[in-house]
């Protein structure tokens, strides 16, 4: 047998282990009585004059039968579409009529065949937004708003910064830093809190961790694929990504929010991300040198990094399942990642003392200016 | 309606700030109401809204609208905002009980009289497992007594002698405790006629004192054995020779007898289920099944009284309530007198265990669906509603 042949031999042997548990089921003695698990996640409530829709997955080992619903300790008359026992990772979606009232809190809570219960909460009732034209330019307007507008007037900070020289650059970009390393938690934070609501089997937080690591990966390749890493304009650009593919997380909360009927906490989140956005412009353009500064750069860089909170803001208020939610986050906070080290390696490329700019007055002080500068700004989101 | 070029923006942002000023000024929901018809399509509930403050109610509701007209009636139906109430049907035959049978289900035992002329009353008891739905599609791990829940409604006399077999098929060992008059050791306590899976004991003692009783497992773990399932009714009539000044309500009261047969008599268990063992029911019923009584209302005639043997066997809450509407009735706390000790009140409430006999009669009102349930509103909306349906 040829060498490359033999690498049959360790499939076969995996066929052979699985075939051996499917058969002789070797460990039915322990799991002996052990009732059914049943496990449902709720996803989405849709709200309408009808009353409530609720996109409901199952995840337990077995198909799983839900068998009354409750509205506020109440039982409720319901419909199953589709009807009948939720499949594995199946979904169904339970409209329940209900004469709601705007603005109230509704406990829902779903009785399960073996009487398990999985309980949901509308904070506060409200149409869910209906997709129309001018719902739709409503969101994207929202997204522009917390996204391209604040980035836009963090580009008035450049000038000034610049007038420093060297100092003002360094400064500018330690200052990066500290605004990426807040985002760069912040980002994984979401990630992993959205990720503990997925179903379990589905191993959400795992994906952030993982949807990080490759996206670092991916975009280091990427961005030294020339064989040096990106600097100037270039690095200008990995930062728009970095930042625009965390902006499209914070578009994703804004649009969830006004989905489940959190408009309140939506519209304090879109002032919150505004202000805390207006950083991000100083970001952007700490690499890029005075002379290569164009109103099409600016304007394109803005876009970028901005524009994905639009798409977030409209994606969020569709039926988006926890788990792509949360691996949404975790790439975010591998471009973040990245371009904390190109931001980091250009800034320690920029000087002949190597390490010790880290040190310098302007170094420490960008540094943790940035940290400050967003925690203080991140108290205007406060959910 | 569409949002049409109207800014969403500037609403969202305007919201908040109306909201806050809306609860100062207690028409919050009146601002948030209009935002949130526009911002959505089609007429919504926060549009009937709108209009029922408009004419001055402040429960959201128009006068002679939808809001759950069905219950009202008994009739089945499906109004525009649904039901309370649970989906589908409870298979009663699967269960191997009827709620409704259960109502007028006597177990009255096999009687023989002893060669000194003693009336003895002899029942047979067996505990066994078994699996009940409890709501439609919603199934729940019993512990029962002769396979249903609630155990069979013992009826007996009082000065009989009464001798109960009580076997265990069950998977725990169990105890038959009658709320009676007896001696320790036929107490039903551990210690005291327990009996391991498999085996059996006999409980013997004379029925007394007349009343409304009950019986239930005591072994431990005491919450669960009662929760799971494992209760009944006991009644024992009073003996119409012992209370010669109230001989009359005496004979009424004893099954059977001409003066009993002008009553409808029913016997209801008012019980929960805590189907996810959080020590809280998530199910309140009459005779186990919720809502039973409100898809199959209790029929009866107006021209007999009305006698109901009410027990009160709910776990975890301290308290269950029987209300009828449009009427009052005579309460007999236990059942142990032949005079009521509450007269004319339409709201009776029972510790867990206490128990009672109800009296009333509908001969003065018209034909139609009268409703009785837990006064607790959400022992009521979890399955304990029912309605009487009078001709």
């Amino acid at each position: 047998m040829s060498a490359r042949l033999s690498l049959i031999v360790p499939f076969l042997l995996v066929a052979g282990l699985v075939a051996i548990f499917l058969i002789f089921r070797p460990f039915d003695r322990l799991s002996q009585g052990t009732p059914p698990s049943e496990d449902i996640s709720i996803e989405f409530v849709k709200i309408d004059a009808e009353g409530f829709h609720v996109s409901v997955r199952a995840a337990g080992s077995e198909p799983v039968s839900v068998a009354q619903v409750q509205v506020d300790s109440a039982y409720r008359t319901f419909t199953q579409t589709p009807p009948g026992p939720i499949s594995h990772l199946g979904s169904a979606v339970f409209l329940i009529p209900y004469s709601w009232i705007n603005g109230d809190t509704y406990h829902l809570r779903f009785v399960t065949r073996s009487g398990l219960t999985f309980d949901h909460t509308i904070e506060a009732a409200i149409v869910t937004p209906t997709h129309d034209v001018a719902n739709l330019l409503s969101l994207a307007l929202i997204g522009l708003f917390v996204g391209v507008v604040p980035i836009l007037i963090g580009y008035a900070f450049y000038p000034g910064l610049v007038s420093f020289g060297e100092q003002g650059r360094h400064f500018a970009m330690a200052l990066t830093i500290g605004l990426l390393v807040f985002l760069l938690l912040d980002t994984l934070q979401e990630g992993l809190d959205v990720a503990a609501t997925a179903i379990s089997s589905l191993k959400a937080t795992t994906a952030v961790w993982l949807g990080g690591l490759v996206t670092l990966l991916t975009l280091l390749a990427i961005g030294r694929r020339s064989g040096k890493p990106p600097e100037g304009v270039s690095l200008a650009l990995f930062i728009a990504i970095g930042i625009g593919i965390h902006n499209l997380g914070e578009g994703l909360a804004i649009g969830a929010s006004f989905a489940v009927g959190e408009v309140a906490l939506a519209s304090f989140l879109v002032l919150g991300f505004a202000i805390h956005n207006v950083t991000e412009g100083i970001a952007i353009l700490a690499p890029v040198r005075r002379e290569n500064v164009s109103p099409f750069l600016l304007i394109g860089l803005a876009l970028i990094a901005g524009a994905p909170a639009s798409l977030g803001t409209i994606v969020g208020t569709f039926a988006v399942s926890p788990f792509w939610t949360a691996l949404a986050f975790g790439v975010g906070a591998g471009a973040i990642l990245q371009v904390i080290i190109e931001v980091g390696s250009a800034m320690q490329r920029s000087t002949s003392g190597a390490t010790q700019i880290w040190f310098s007055r302007a170094g420490i002080s960008g540094f943790l200016g940035g940290i400050v500068v967003m925690f203080a700004t991140a108290f205007l989101i406060q959910g | 309606m569409m949002a049409g070029s109207t800014n969403l923006l500037k609403r969202l942002l305007s919201r908040r700030g109306l909201l806050k000023a809306g609860l100062a000024t207690g028409t919050g929901a009146l601002v948030s109401g209009t935002a949130a018809a526009r911002l959505g399509s089609g007429v919504t509930p926060a549009d009937a809204l709108l209009d029922s403050r408009a004419i001055g109610r402040t429960d959201g509701r128009i006068p002679g609208s939808f809001q759950n007209a069905s219950s009202y009636t008994g009739v089945p139906g499906h109004g525009a905002f649904g039901e309370n109430s649970v989906v589908g049907e409870v298979d009663h035959a699967r269960n191997g009980f009827d709620p409704y049978d259960m109502l007028t289900d006597w177990e009255t035992g096999i009687v023989t009289t002893a060669p000194d002329g003693q009336v003895v009353r002899t029942f047979n008891v067996t505990a066994v497992d078994k699996d009940i739905e409890i709501a439609p599609g919603v199934f729940f791990p019993a512990w029962t007594y002769n396979g249903r829940v609630p155990g069979p409604a013992l009826r007996a006399t009082e000065g009989e002698l009464i001798r109960i077999h009580f076997m265990n098929e069950g998977s725990h060992p169990h105890t038959m405790h009658f709320h009676g008059i007896h001696a320790a050791n036929m107490d039903g306590v551990p210690g005291a006629g327990e009996v391991i899976p498999g085996d059996e004991f006999t409980y013997e003692f004379f029925a007394e004192p007349f009343g409304c009783h009950l019986y239930h497992c005591h072994s431990f773990p005491f919450k669960r054995h009662l929760h799971r399932g494992l209760y009944g009714a006991f009644i024992v009539d009073p003996d119409p020779a012992r209370h010669p000044e109230f001989e009359d309500v005496a004979q009424s009261r004893l099954l059977g007898s001409p003066e009993n047969r002008q009553w409808q008599e029913f016997v209801m268990v008012m019980n929960g289920f805590d189907t996810n063992f959080d020590d809280d029911n998530e199910i309140y019923a009459v005779n186990s099944i919720a809502f039973a009584f409100e898809k199959k209302p209790v029929r009866i005639t107006r021209d007999k009284p009305v006698r109901i043997y009410l027990v009160n066997i709910t776990e975890f809450d301290p308290i269950n309530s029987f209300h009828l509407h449009a009427n009052f009735f005579n309460y007999y706390d236990h059942g142990t007198t032949l005079e009521p000790t509450h007269k004319t009140i339409d709201t009776v409430m029972q510790c867990q265990a206490q128990r009672g006999i109800i009296e009333f009669t509908f001969e003065d009102h018209g034909p139609g669906m009268y409703m009785f349930h837990a006064h607790q509103a959400e022992f009521a909306e979890l399955g304990w509603m029912a309605h009487f349906e009078v001709v």
